[in-house]
């Protein structure tokens, strides 16, 4: 595969976290298919382009922050920091078993990499708030991502976290909202209306950016300018396609939280890999 | 009560530079006001947003620092336990929770602000520690240990200033406190009951009767080895706690009597009802929970006979 231009770079990693999802939701036989898919080009973009990180992407110095509020979508999570280096790739195959560190939801005690657990919607960011203000007491220069899911945002303590937020002024918190448009029962607007979503950040005090989930240079354009912001915080909100990337499943709020079978499996790889993933124009 | 925490996280501030305090918009009601003018930057409001508040606290206490998260016990923990459970508790965040006005004791507020579950609720959560202070001296000691204990703790205080309680030896955490000895009756209590417990003790005692009084600050982790100790001297046992027994303190100690030494045990606290208005004795008095209620169970426990 050509991977010369940093775009290239990514859809393949981006191709190789997807796959790694159908794989490892497959062989534990449960899991959340739809919400993994639709993330993976965002948090390929973080994981290799945005965050700053050394050794070990936790606790360093100067180091980003990344928290995973909505952590059902784990499987991708997971299989981004195998991408990376940070598990094995082998591990993938763990996720959901007995004894496995890759719990259902992403435990921070079973694996300290991942920095909250959660699965209980609502919760990444108030956390990420007290860790963005933890930063700032301690003079680090690092920044808190929080990844969230649409429907989450129907969670009041959300709300609560977005005004505190903005009154603290923390210019090191930028969050993200997969914006799929589904959610477990339907599209978002039938369940309940979240629409103008950026104006309610807008007016929650925050800078609001909108940007092609499934497309990096629009993503790095909007972590570029999300960086950038001074004295508030920032929401990116990435337009996405549940299930992106296997044609069969997107769209289809069906798929929240299935599977595929071992022969559907097949079927989504051969999938994945005709069709490519995120378009990567520049 | 609240004034011993107060003093103690005015010290803290000056001591340990990671000890930070929030509030959902009961700083002063918690006494933390000389905290919040002698380190403004350590100090957080959020705002009345106690699922917030649980949060911002997690966040900071996973990034190194020792965070006490103060509200009234019937926001804290009653608005956000699945913050508590899952941010707090399943990370183990080295958090601490103050839940003020816990109790029967908060009076005039009514039903809605007297907290009675919370004991019960914090008890059963995984990697929390929970502890119910004495008096002013004990919440003061209490609160200096829980910052130099990592883990998730619970701290109830109760909205009204009680007598302080004679005592030989400081608040150690995880361990039984003998106010007095006993060999007939043993009174395990907790918070503002203590003193109504000794008041009962020093009657009974004129009529013979020894009754033990047993502080149990620390409600979990349960010194199993003290208690059971106790009860192998004494003919019956009577828990005595501001709250509902079952769950509470009365659950832990008959738990643990039930599986190392089955004795005769009665229960003074909330009998699965919720409180009123009205000053706090007139409610001790109404709901069974004064000196003279411990007195009269106690010495049916030690008679054997039902009330």
């Amino acid at each position: 595969m050509d991977t010369s231009s940093p775009t290239k770079k990514l859809a393949h990693h981006a191709y190789e976290i997807r796959k790694a999802i159908l794989e490892m939701t497959t062989i534990a036989g449960s899991g959340h298919l739809g919400g993994s898919l639709s993330s993976v080009d965002i948090l390929t973009t973080l994981f290799f382009y945005v965050l700053n990180y050394s050794e070990n992407p936790l606790q360093t110095i100067d180091n980003d922050r990344f928290i995973l509020s909505c952590g059902h979508i784990c499987p991708a999570l997971y299989a981004t920091l195998a991408e990376t280096g940070y598990l094995k790739k082998e591990e993938l195959l763990t996720l959901r078993q007995l004894n496995s560190r890759l719990q259902g939801h992403p435990s921070h005690t079973d694996l300290p990499i991942v920095e909250t657990s959660s699965g209980s919607l609502g919760q990444g960011l108030s956390v990420a708030l007290g860790k963005a203000l933890a930063l700032r007491l301690k003079r680090e220069k690092g920044r808190v991502y929080c990844f969230m899911s649409d429907g989450e945002q129907e969670e009041g303590s959300v709300w609560e976290a977005a005004m505190a937020a903005s009154h603290y002024c923390v210019n090191n918190l930028i969050a993200i909202v997969d914006r799929n448009n589904l959610q477990i029962s339907g599209a978002t607007e039938n369940v309940i209306g979240l629409a103008p979503l950026g104006e309610k950040y807008r007016a929650f005090g925050w800078r609001v950016i909108e940007a092609d989930g499934h497309n990096f240079a629009s993503l790095i354009n909007a972590f570029k300018e999300a960086r950038e912001v001074k004295q508030r915080p920032s929401v990116i909100i990435a337009k996405t396609v549940l299930g992106k990337g296997v044609k069969s499943i997107e769209n289809n709020y069906r798929w929240h939280g299935k599977v595929f079978n071992r022969q559907e499996l097949k079927e989504a790889l051969n999938d994945l890999g005709t069709k490519g993933t995120a378009r990567s124009e520049k | 009560m609240r004034e011993g925490f107060g003093k103690a996280m005015a010290e803290l501030g000056q001591n340990i530079p990671e000890v930070v305090a929030l509030t959902a918009d009961l700083g002063e009601s918690t006494r933390l006001s000389n905290f919040n003018k002698n380190f403004p930057e350590r100090f957080f409001e959020v705002g009345v947003a106690e699922q917030n508040l649980i949060g911002i606290a997690t966040g900071l206490a996973l990034e190194g620092f020792i965070p006490f998260a103060t509200s009234y016990a019937t926001f804290l923990p009653g608005r956000c336990l699945d913050q508590i459970r899952i941010s707090v508790c399943y990370n183990k965040a080295n958090v601490k929770l103050v839940g003020s006005h816990g109790g029967l004791t908060t009076g005039p507020d009514g039903a809605t602000h007297q907290m009675l579950e919370d004991i019960a609720i914090m008890r059963s959560l995984p990697n929390m520690a929970v502890v119910v202070p004495a008096d002013e001296k004990q919440a003061y000691e209490a609160t200096l240990a829980l910052a130099h204990r990592k883990g998730p703790a619970y701290l109830r205080l109760s909205r009204e200033r009680v007598k302080s309680i004679k005592r030989n030896s400081n608040f150690e955490f995880g361990k039984i406190e003998i106010i007095t000895g006993g060999d007939d009756v043993a009174i395990f209590c907790c918070g503002t009951m203590v003193g109504e417990a000794l008041t009962a003790s020093n009657y009974l005692r004129r009529e013979g009767i020894n009754c033990a009084v047993i502080n149990v600050h620390t409600i979990k982790p349960l010194d199993v080895e003290g208690v059971v100790r106790t009860a192998r001297y004494v003919r019956g046992v009577v828990t005595a706690e501001d709250g509902q027994y079952r769950g509470g303190l009365g659950g832990a100690i008959a738990e643990t009597l039930a599986r190392y030494h089955p004795v005769p045990i009665r229960y003074i606290g909330m009998d699965d009802k919720f409180g009123e208005s009205g000053q706090p004795q007139e409610l001790m008095k109404k709901y069974k929970m004064t000196y003279l209620d411990i007195m009269h169970t106690a010495l049916n426990v030690f008679r054997r006979t039902n009330d």
